[in-house]
């Protein structure tokens, strides 16, 4: 049978296409490409800081190595990894749409992805960047490193997120199928939705300051630069009006495929789907108010300090909506122990830790205390890594069969899930206890006493690792050589499942009709 | 859709209405109000905003889900004024805790 | 409206169409005052900060072309404005003369921007570091100002470059007769874009060349 697969041949075929469900799996090869290299240079850090004293590299290199990774994991992929992969293929499905708004655009925004990570990875033969993946002023105008190439990378980036962001608010306002009206779409929708605002509304403020960046390097123009009159500070406030919604752009998909799973796999409707709903919406748009948070020991005021720490709170009331309604819905579910299952659990047992630690970083007192230590760095792993990439990964195995109309092997899915929460666990548990202690994070050695934990650390690394080899291995297997899948494998209630696996060119043969609410 | 309600008539009194517009904006800046120079020049500024938008960019005919998206955009323009504005007079007013 | 040739295949009618490329566009133009939005908040804090330094700044400026310059953009949206008004009664000759007078407008504006910045560099008011300037009326931190002009103009004047280059675009189009009556929603998102670059110029025009 023709489907989108394989109803047109050839290389370009692929490059020049327009079918979302192409563009997605281009967004795939791309995003999981990054994510390996980015994933080396995170299991270079670990092996340097393995012994106390210099090891494998020398501090300036690691300097560049903790950029890359933080570089390339933040806008290579968290940031396009699920809207942009999971969005692209599943959003116009779920709403029985045949495709989005604005299929050239979505392409151009693939392009803008890869150019722009051309052009940052260019800085790799031009000395590197040191200045970490924040660009924090001074340093970044004052640094002989390649700044400039990886901060327009960034800012081509920027566009491929914003126009992926635009393209899905359209489509979600004007392609949904008849009858599916905004409160019985899915509610993965819903939180692209709640991501694409931020996307579109943020991002332009990351752009400016990128380039005014560019022009302090060129130019000197003194905007941020205190010898000509400029607040080092305000880049800062600029910078974090970005990324602190950013951190939403990267989190609040994740959690509409959290959703997703927990309502297929418990059997069940999702309880309190408006509550959840209005959670979304609501993390979206409080996460415009907090930015500050990021800044209390940067010379910000303690005014403007109390302010933010009181607002930051405000985030774990639809974020705790979220995870008592997702406790809920399992609740006499019949829970069915698959892949997808296991990283959604996985998802809410590390989430909820990176949570609560983002709560007590929330408070400003304690924030001082472990400024920029390991507590940070393990705080917001558990909520990149133990939210957005469990998210990427349990969307991946969920949606799998949809992509490519083949199953996995379930046990070694299961064994690779195994591999990554444990070893995810072993790497990062110990850097709260490291950074309570006051190791400070960025720097590539330590004092003699910390050695025993960074030791379990960098063990726990290579468990990830090993886990993630277990997960791809058998995944692109599966790809080529795997049992073909039925049409709707998990029993799930939403549309995209209604389409033969995998689907035809333009979704659906017959244009679907909604009557049920979602997930009925 | 804006097909044909705007007419001739309301886009030349519209231009007309900016001209002049214009010339106040030249004459208040020679006179000085004190602290309400800028209010004066923003306030005449935003009038002229209000104008093309409403009637060049068709605001006022079109659905209000566009004037809604105007409006969000410039409402977190005003956020990201509100809060580095917050943190920088208080900076200066501040007596340390810490 | 089924058999419209401008219709994609994904929408259900050309209304449906319309609709999500004018939602699409109002986003674009919200990123765009984002992204202006930036500089402006930068402008006005350093404004407050240096209020003296600035009204130095502001008195470098020669108003008169601002000016000009303000109401040759505005006199260009209405012929914008026009143009999609004769092109919605398929008047194209008229059309075509609209759009041409506003391109004019735009090369205007550009030739009065590069009086203007030439003076200045002439002066030795260059931005940032190449700021050589050590005339009688130097203040301290007076290349601040100076980089906020260059910037912002400059961040506009490209906008201005862009625009014109869509309405040339425009022109052609209205020549290989693709835009009439039936399908004139091009013309009026780039009308949308020029506006905006003229609401933005309403507002940096008393800021940069009035401030007190």
């Amino acid at each position: 049978m023709s489907n989108y697969l394989n109803c047109k041949k050839g290389l370009f075929s692929w490059l020049f296409t327009r079918d979302h469900k192409r563009i997605a799996l281009l967004y795939m090869i791309t995003v999981f490409s990054f994510f390996i290299v980015g994933g080396f240079f995170a299991l270079l850090i670990r092996l340097e800081l393995f012994k106390v004293g210099e090891t494998i590299v020398n501090s300036a290199f690691y300097n560049q190595l903790m950029t890359y990774h933080g570089a390339v994991m933040i806008f290579m992929v968290i940031i396009p990894g699920i809207p942009a992969f999971l969005g692209n293929f599943v959003l116009p499905l779920q709403i029985g749409a045949k495709d989005v708004a604005f299929p050239t655009v979505n392409l151009l925004s693939w392009y803008c992805l890869v150019i722009g990570a051309f052009v940052t990875l260019t800085s790799l033969f031009l000395g590197g960047v040191d200045t970490g993946w924040t660009f924090y002023t001074p340093y970044s105008i004052e640094t002989g490193t390649a700044v400039i190439p990886v901060v327009l990378g960034a800012f081509i980036m920027g566009f491929s997120s914003i126009l992926t962001g635009l393209n899905f608010i359209v489509t979600i306002h004007q392609l949904r199928a008849p009858g599916m009206s905004f409160f019985k779409m899915p509610l993965f929708v819903w939180s692209l939705y709640s991501t694409a605002i931020i996307q579109v509304l943020a991002t332009p403020v990351l752009a400016i300051t990128l380039l005014l960046l560019v022009a302090e390097r060129v130019l000197k123009v003194g905007v941020f630069d205190p010898a000509m009159g400029g607040d080092p500070i305000l880049f800062q406030h600029f910078f974090w009006f970005y990324s602190h919604p950013a951190v939403y752009i990267m989190i609040l998909p994740a959690m509409g495929v959290i959703s997703e799973l927990i309502c297929a796999f418990s059997r069940k409707r999702i309880f309190g789907y408006k509550a959840l709903v209005f959670a979304s919406l609501g993390i979206a748009v409080v996460s415009f108010f907090v930015w500050g948070h990021h800044m209390y020991v940067s010379g910000q005021s303690e005014w403007a300090g109390i302010v933010f720490s009181v607002l930051t709170m405000l985030v774990g009331v639809p974020t705790a909506v979220k995870i008592f309604n997702w406790i809920a819905t399992m609740f006499r579910g019949s829970l069915k122990f698959d892949t997808p299952f296991l990283y959604a659990l996985g998802f809410l047992f590390l989430f909820l830790i990176g949570g609560v630690t983002g709560y007590m970083l929330a408070v400003l007192p304690f924030d001082v205390h472990v400024h920029d230590t390991y507590f940070v760095v393990a705080h917001f792993h558990y909520v990149m890594v133990g939210g957005s990439i469990m998210g990427i990964m349990g969307g991946f195995y969920y949606w799998f069969p949809k992509m490519f109309g083949r199953l996995y092997n379930e046990g070694m899915g299961q064994l690779g899930f195994a591999l990554i929460f444990i070893g995810f666990n072993v790497t990062f548990f110990p850097q709260f206890i490291l950074g309570i202690n006051g190791m400070p994070r960025r720097y590539a050695d330590y004092k003699a006493p910390y050695e025993a934990l960074n030791q379990i650390s960098t063990v726990g690394s290579w468990l990830i690792a090993l886990g993630f080899i277990v997960a791809f291995t058998f995944l692109l297997w599966a790809m080529f050589k795997g049992r073909k899948a039925s049409a709707n494998p998990w029993g799930a209630k939403t549309l995209e499942w209604q389409s033969s696996s995998p689907p035809p060119h333009e979704n659906f043969l017959e244009t679907p009709v909604v009557t049920k609410e979602a997930y009925e | 859709m804006s097909i044909d309600n705007s007419s001739f008539k309301t886009n030349l009194s519209v231009l007309i209405a900016l001209l002049i517009l214009t010339v106040i904006t030249v004459l208040v800046a020679q006179v000085d109000f004190g602290i309400f120079n800028a209010f004066f020049a923003m306030l005449i500024a935003g009038i002229k905003g209000a104008l093309v938008l409403m009637y060049f960019m068709h605001l006022k005919y079109d659905e209000k889900i566009y004037s809604l998206i105007f409006g969000i955009s410039v409402f977190f323009v005003f956020v990201l004024y509100f809060f580095s504005k917050l943190d920088i007079i208080t900076r200066i007013i501040q007596t340390s805790v810490l | 409206m089924k058999d419209n040739k401008n219709l994609a295949h994904h929408f259900n009618s050309y209304k449906d169409q319309i609709r999500a490329e004018k939602i699409g566009m109002w986003l674009f133009l919200a990123t765009e005052i984002l992204m202006f939005g930036g500089l402006f908040v930068g402008y006005t804090i350093y404004h407050a900060e240096y209020t003296k330094v600035f009204k130095v700044g502001a008195e470098f400026l020669n108003w008169k072309k601002g000016a000009i310059n303000t109401v040759v953009l505005l006199f260009s949206s209405w012929t914008m404005v026009m143009s999609i008004y004769y092109a919605q009664k398929d008047q194209i000759k008229k059309c075509q003369m609209m759009l041409g007078t506003t391109l004019v407008c735009g090369f205007l504006f550009m030739f009065i921007k590069y009086l203007e910045y030439s003076h200045k560099f002439h002066e030795g008011i260059f931005p940032g570091i190449y700021f050589s300037y050590t005339g009688s009326a130097f203040v301290e931190d007076l290349p601040l100002y100076f980089s906020f002009y260059y910037l912002m103009t400059g961040l506009h004047a490209s906008h201005v470059f862009i625009g014109m280059a869509l309405i040339f675009w425009m022109l052609i189009k209205t020549y290989k007769k693709q835009i009439n009556s039936s399908h004139y929603m091009p013309l009026e998102y780039v009308g949308l874009f020029w506006h905006l670059v003229d609401l933005i110029w309403i507002f940096l025009f008393p800021l940069l060349y009035l401030v007190e």
